[in-house]
């Protein structure tokens, strides 16, 4: 306890760092089950999708060799970075609509059914990852292949390490560059996404769909637009988080997204899922909670925290922290 | 009708998928079928794919570099590799190594990799006489069950533990956190150097394998809060790497050590070149000689050896010498590794009573630069 | 939009209605039973796994089956999503590792019944505050529980923390008992090799009756698989019960079924309890077959696999679970030859089954009858339309 509070801020800063994280790929879950009311449990693999992308944007511009730099050195590749992994996983999550989802959905088919197919594509996305190298080896491997590839299985790493530099002290704490960017650009992804849901035509849509979809068909909305829609942003997002990750983490392998998506799912759960705040706020809770609960009671106990707590909060608020309707998600 | 054109299609791929399965069934046997009448074959039991898939095709990128020099060697009587991918997991394992003790062809085995897959597995292994050499098993219970068919080429984190605790208070440690990953290997290793420290350790704590992100920040400040001026990491590079870089960047400036489960190339790659530098990593092989790394290469494509390359090298290269001597049945095989000795890359390799490999000498490697530079044994 | 193609549906009908008549439906069931237990004898090719020990596979087999059944009740019958129910299974591991082993010396068949009380009790205090919680919310606390379990396992000294428990004894065997290179038991039964056919009694490989060793796992599935026929037959007397009648008013609509008289908290904690029990059932087996347990081996994504045979057999009927759990332990097996692909494979055949199946491969007659008057609804509504 004593440790927690000589320590309060930079136990609380890293946390927010973490839970900024957590937040934007919990966006990815709320959208979708706000519009779908299913659990895309494949989502975590989206997010995976986004982290290679951001390494192998950094290879193709500054080689596999590994170097170090300042942030302000790395921004253009970072912005670079961040443009791609948006698209990459935007592009994995509406591959995902398309393959595992759209035909059930049209068949009305029952939801848990959905989360088979997820849970199957979810597998198939990440091994499919882990054996990268066979997929390279049908295009001849070579030696620029190769650093793509990296050792298959295995961790691949960010070759430009992005050292953090002490902007400003808060308390205990020197607070970074690198944990600014990270807190900052999540709450601004944030802000901008809940302004796209509330005042575009698109966002009309995706909110239409969410309270009613039956009506929002005879309204004339197009619902198989609004889905492709909520699932690309919802990958977009995940994309934005998977640079922040690696600029924060530098390292990705297959099944790094799995671990990141339970918790991403319990923020969004714990905020309230289906409600875009919700999923803002819950991870942040979660992020520092753990962070908080881990100094305390030992690492080990880290994860156990987290869970607890999300148990207590639906005990104590059954629908999340926020309430859980995305089409009701006005103010 | 929409339907049942989508079961035909599911029929269709049901069919396919069992089509090819006929067609493929056998693997790694048939591909050396043309090894002529002997058609001997060892058996590999490990992780090949989920989350310690990397390891074990380290293991099997060994195993073939042995293979492919002997079948060279040997063009007439060719021995085959049979391998079972357990993913690393006990659950798996059983019945793989009980379909391996069913093949009467298999005569050695190789492995199992894990720890957790050889307790799962010793006593099967050992009533069917079957001869085991691991190339990274390393938990101390092992070799005290009674199996009469276990072997290891590399010393058990009993012998590593101390040695390494020791180098570090050579360094001049005082003040040591001490770290596990929670799973076998990592508290095994870890346990052994906080009691050989004793209470030279100032904090101790532990984190999930594979799980560092969510909590290293965290870590990070617990090391720096306790005034340690020194850390050892009972785990893997997949996370004492990220450990390294983040305790750097934090500005921390102590001892950074860790056992041989960080003793890979990916341990710098990931703490980045100023992350890793200085850092301590002791393991119980010998530097790899260029002759092995470049023989690796040949016989893999291009990939580098990594973790336990050497050590699954040498652990098939004596079956594959016992196969050669003429030990071709099980028993005759196991006799054989009983009281093999001679030299391998990582060590000489001999066993005791108990299938201990007899020596024990701990190397310690520090890196430098970016590279792990050539270790020195700890005296 | 039938799911069964009709003339499929004749012929089952047809062929029940020639065994309409008890002695030969009894006739039948014995056949069936019998074969099942003969199955790791027969070797059938093509559904022999060439790439792991076929006995060690149908073990996991049963206890898939075993588990999917367990979970049925509580997703199928009950309509509740449990993400976390790989707890239950380690919680009975863990109660026969505990005392066969790590803390007492009670033999194994004391402690399973205790395994499975335990696990109940494990049930009920995470039900009684969890269940008020509704719908998909619960699927991430029951989750939350899962990984809470196995986290407290890892960090607990008293349960062996990440190390495990090892040397858990195995049942007794009955006969001889077994010797190093002699198998004991009663008496010998010789496995079938197709192979040699004509000559396809195969003495080379016998399994000796009834004999536990760790190098012949068809004892093992003998057990699970009595024991798997156990649970279905008090399954099925407690789905035809008022009890069963009470789940299923639950499901359909909560609210409704509690104005009507059904306290349908307390059906709610019992279909819990139960399902509970059943997984911890399983676990034990696990234990004792495996001799030794970790916390590794109930990592989270078991329990997604677990909720995959129920849905993927057609949640609320136990026929199809028992299929459920036969696929989704027995792909990943048979897969082998893909070697590397393998759980790529099993991935896109989990999608491909989804798809095709999206009502389960065997779906309860009610959710058939519901298909069927959807369809026709459907059909009237296009004539409609049409005129």
């Amino acid at each position: 306890m004593e440790f927690l509070l000589h320590h309060f801020f930079e136990l609380t800063i890293s946390g927010l760092a973490l839970g900024s994280i957590y937040a934007l790929v919990a966006l990815g879950y709320t959208l979708v089950y706000g519009v779908l009311q299913l659990i895309n449990f494949a989502h975590s693999e989206v997010f995976m999708y986004g982290t290679f992308a951001v390494a192998w944007v950094f290879v193709f511009i500054g080689g596999k060799e590994s170097s170090s730099s300042g942030l302000m050195a790395a921004l253009p590749t970072l912005l670079l970075a961040l443009v791609v992994a948006m698209l990459v996983s935007g592009g994995v999550a509406l591959a995902l609509e398309r393959i595992a989802y759209r035909s059930l959905m049209k068949r009305n088919a029952p939801k848990l059914i959905a989360l088979i197919s997820a849970i199957g594509a979810s597998f198939a996305l990440s091994e499919a990852m882990g054996l990268r190298d066979k997929f390279a080896g049908w295009f001849g491997l070579d030696d620029n292949l190769a650093n793509y590839v990296s050792k298959p299985r295995d961790i691949y790493t960010l070759p430009v390490t992005v050292n953090p530099h002490g902007l400003f002290t808060l308390g205990d704490y020197r607070v970074t560059d690198v944990d600014v960017l990270v807190i900052v650009s999540a709450l601004l992804m944030m802000v901008g996404l809940d302004q796209f849901i509330r005042r575009t035509r698109f966002g009309r849509g995706i909110r239409a769909v969410a309270q009613d979809p039956e009506s929002a068909m005879l309204m004339g909305v197009n619902s198989t637009r609004v889905v492709q829609l909520t699932f690309f942003v919802g990958g977009l997002m995940a994309g934005a988080a998977a640079t922040l990750y690696m600029l924060n983490i530098g390292f990705t392998r297959q099944d790094a997204g799995f671990l990141l998506g339970v918790k991403a799912f319990t923020a969004a759960v714990m905020g309230g899922i289906g409600n875009l705040r919700g999923a803002l706020l819950g991870g942040l809770v979660l992020g520092v909670a753990e962070n908080w609960g881990a100094a305390v009671l030992g690492t080990g106990w880290h994860d156990v925290v987290a869970f607890v707590l999300l148990i207590l909060i639906l005990l104590f608020r059954p629908s999340g922290l926020l309430g859980d309707a995305l089409g009701k998600a006005r103010a | 009708m929409t339907f049942s054109s989508k079961a035909v299609t599911g029929l269709m791929l049901a069919g396919l998928a069992t089509a090819s399965l006929s067609a493929c069934g056998t693997t790694d046997s048939s591909k050396n079928a043309d090894g002529g009448k002997c058609g001997y074959k060892i058996g590999f039991l490990g992780a090949q794919t989920g989350p310690n898939g990397n390891l074990g095709l380290n293991m099997t990128g060994g195993i073939k570099t042995a293979l492919d020099a002997y079948n060279k060697d040997h063009a007439d009587c060719k021995v085959s590799l049979v391998i079972k991918d357990s993913q690393g997991s006990q659950d798996q394992a059983p019945p793989l190594a009980k379909s391996l003790i069913d093949d009467s062809k298999i005569i050695g085995v190789v492995g199992p990799g894990f720890s957790g897959e050889s307790a799962a597995t010793g006593d099967a292994f050992s009533q069917a006489g079957l001869v085991t050499v691991s190339p990274s098993a390393t938990n101390v219970d092992l070799t005290k069950n009674g199996w009469k068919t276990f072997h290891r080429v590399l010393a058990n984190d009993d012998a590593q533990g101390p040695a390494a605790a020791k180098y570090l208070q050579q360094q001049g440690a005082k003040k040591v956190f001490v770290l596990d990953d929670s799973e076998d290997y990592g508290t095994g290793l870890a346990g052994a150097v906080k009691k050989a420290l004793g209470s030279a350790v100032v904090g101790t704590d532990s984190y999930e394998k594979d799980k560092i992100a969510d909590v290293v920040s965290g870590l990070v400040t617990k090391i720096k809060g306790s005034g340690a001026d020194s850390v050892f990491v009972g785990g893997y590079y997949g996370d004492s790497g990220l450990l390294a870089k983040k305790l750097r960047q934090a500005a921390w400036k102590g001892i950074f050590e860790s056992g041989d489960g960080s003793e890979d190339p990916g341990f710098v790659d990931q703490a980045g070149a100023a992350g890793a530098e200085g850092a301590i990593l002791t393991a119980a092989a010998a530097p790899a000689t260029a002759d092995f790394t470049s023989k690796y290469e040949a016989a893999n494509g291009g990939k580098a050896p990594g973790l336990y390359s050497a050590e699954a090298y040498d652990a098939a290269t004596a079956l594959l010498n016992g196969i050669d001597s003429g030990a071709t049945t099980r028993s005759a095989l196991l006799d054989y590794v009983n009281s093999y000795d001679k030299p391998g890359v990582t060590k000489q390799i001999k066993f005791t009573k108990t299938g201990e490999v007899t020596t024990q000498t701990i190397y310690a490697y520090t890196v430098k630069d970016g590279k792990i530079q050539p270790g020195t044994p700890i005296k | 939009m039938n799911l069964v193609p009709a003339p499929v549906a004749a012929t089952f009908s047809r062929i029940g209605a020639r065994f309409d008549n008890r002695p030969a439906k009894i006739t039948l069931a014995v056949l069936g039973v019998l074969f099942v237990y003969a199955l790791p004898l027969l070797n059938i090719p093509l559904l022999t796994t060439p790439d792991s020990d076929f006995g060690g596979v149908l073990f996991s087999v049963a206890a898939y089956a075993l588990i999917a059944v367990g979970l049925n009740i509580v997703i199928g019958y009950a309509g509740l999503l449990d993400l976390g129910y790989v707890g239950f299974y380690a919680t009975g591991a863990y109660t026969v590792g505990v005392l066969t082993q790590y803390h007492w010396h009670w033999p194994f068949f004391l402690a399973l019944p205790v395994a499975i009380v335990v696990t109940m009790i494990a049930g009920v205090m995470l039900g009684a505050p969890t269940l008020r919680v509704r719908g998909d919310y619960l699927a991430i606390v029951t989750m939350g529980f899962g990984e809470i379990i196995r986290l407290v396992i890892t960090n607990t000294e008293w349960l062996g923390k990440s190390g495990g428990i090892a040397k858990i004894p195995m049942p007794p065997t009955i006969g001889t008992p077994p010797q190093p290179g002699e198998p004991g038991g009663l008496f010998g039964i010789p496995h079938i090799s197709w192979s040699t056919f004509p000559n396809v009694v195969d003495v080379g490989h016998e399994t000796h009756f009834l004999s536990f060793t760790v190098l012949d796992a068809i004892p093992f599935y003998w057990l699970i698989v009595t024991a798997l026929l156990l649970v279905l037959l008090g399954d099925k007397l407690l789905k035809d019960s008022r009890v069963g009648r009470a789940w299923e008013a639950t499901r359909e609509d909560e609210d409704v079924a509690e104005i009507m008289g059904v306290p349908t908290f307390r059906y709610k904690l019992l279909a819990f309890a139960l399902g509970a029990g059943i997984g911890g059932l399983s676990g034990a087996m696990f234990a004792t077959r495996q001799t030794f347990i970790q916390p590794a081996s109930f990592a989270l994504l078991l329990s997604m696999l677990f909720v995959a045979s129920v849905i993927v057999g057609g949640a609320g009927n136990r026929w199809g679970a028992v299929a459920g759990g036969a696929v989704v332990a027995y792909l990943p097996e048979r897969f082998r030859g893909f070697t590397e692909w393998r759980m790529l494979v099993f991935g896109i055949a989990l999608i491909v089954l989804a798809t095709w199946r999206p009502e389960g491969l065997f779906p309860p007659r009610r959710t058939r009858r519901a298909k069927a008057a959807e369809a026709e609804i459907e059909e009237l509504e296009g004539d409609a339309a049409n005129v």
